[in-house]
């Protein structure tokens, strides 16, 4: 697709990062003039992603996460990935509340907010080559203030 | 995220300060841990006024939370969530085990009373 802008980040594996990923996708889909609750929603999407890279894809050893952020008229594309473990079922991943390390505090509701906050979700996966996200949210169009007109 | 306590009696209270995700969720909850045991805490009071953004890590650190201590019979409640937090915490069924209550005042009444 002929994107208006798009973005690409590489970044190492390390929890310090999933904050480094929200922030510089909030700031390039700021020119939308998403509203705080569309910001929030991608940022949380976006944070969901990169957590599960660090986690389940890399198990929290050094690996690479490759994030693709795309805008196209009012519609931003994004796709989060990794080279790590992959996942072996990934429709049992998906389910609300599952999580394959209990062990580990998680909540398993990681797919289900990405779900939930985007338009869409697709979950590709590999065992042992990696996983990757894609995800699309569309941006309602500036509301003008009414006093204004 | 830099997080501080206070206590009310044998309630902890966890005032955070920044994003709770997965990354701060592993940060804090040996401090959290540690104050409990520290003060012979019994019930969690986690203050979100100054916590901006969560996600779904910031649950299970909460579910932990709460696991370890309902044992013992003691209960956790949130207070001063956003309108985003609150669509997680809603999403996820927490509000089924966790309280959220107006104030500090309101869960020191409400686990006073041996409420929830």
């Amino acid at each position: 697709m002929d994107y208006d802008n798009e973005i690409e980040l590489v970044l190492s594996s390390n929890p310090k990062n999933e904050a480094v990923a929200r922030v510089s996708v909030s700031s390039f889909i700021m020119e939308l003039n998403p509203s705080m609750s569309e910001l929030t929603d991608v940022r949380t999407a976006v944070s969901e992603a990169v957590t599960n890279s660090i986690i389940h894809g890399y198990e929290n050893k050094k690996g690479r996460i490759y994030i693709k952020c795309a805008i196209k008229d009012r519609t931003v594309y994004i796709s989060v990935e990794d080279r790590g473990v992959g996942i072996k079922d990934v429709e049992k991943a998906m389910l609300p509340l599952y999580t394959s390390k209990p062990e580990l505090e998680r909540s398993g509701m990681g797919f289900t907010v990405m779900q939930t906050f985007m338009d869409s979700l697709e979950v590709i996966s590999e065992e042992n080559k990696g996983t990757k996200v894609f995800m699309e949210k569309s941006i309602s169009k500036e509301v003008l203030n009414e006093t204004l007109i | 995220m830099t997080v501080e306590f206070s206590k009310a009696g044998r309630l902890l209270i966890v005032i955070m300060n920044g994003d709770l995700d997965h990354c701060s969720s592993e940060e804090i909850r040996y401090k959290i841990e540690k104050e409990y045991k520290r003060i012979n805490a019994k019930n969690i009071l986690f203050d979100f006024s100054n916590v901006n953004f969560m996600d779904s890590s910031g649950i299970g650190m909460i579910i932990g939370r709460y696991k370890k201590i309902e044992i013992n019979g003691g209960k956790v409640a949130v207070t001063c969530i956003n309108e985003n937090i609150r669509k997680i915490f809603e999403m996820s069924g927490l509000f089924k085990i966790i309280e959220n209550v107006d104030d500090k005042n309101e869960a020191i009444k409400k686990f006073s009373m041996g409420g929830f």
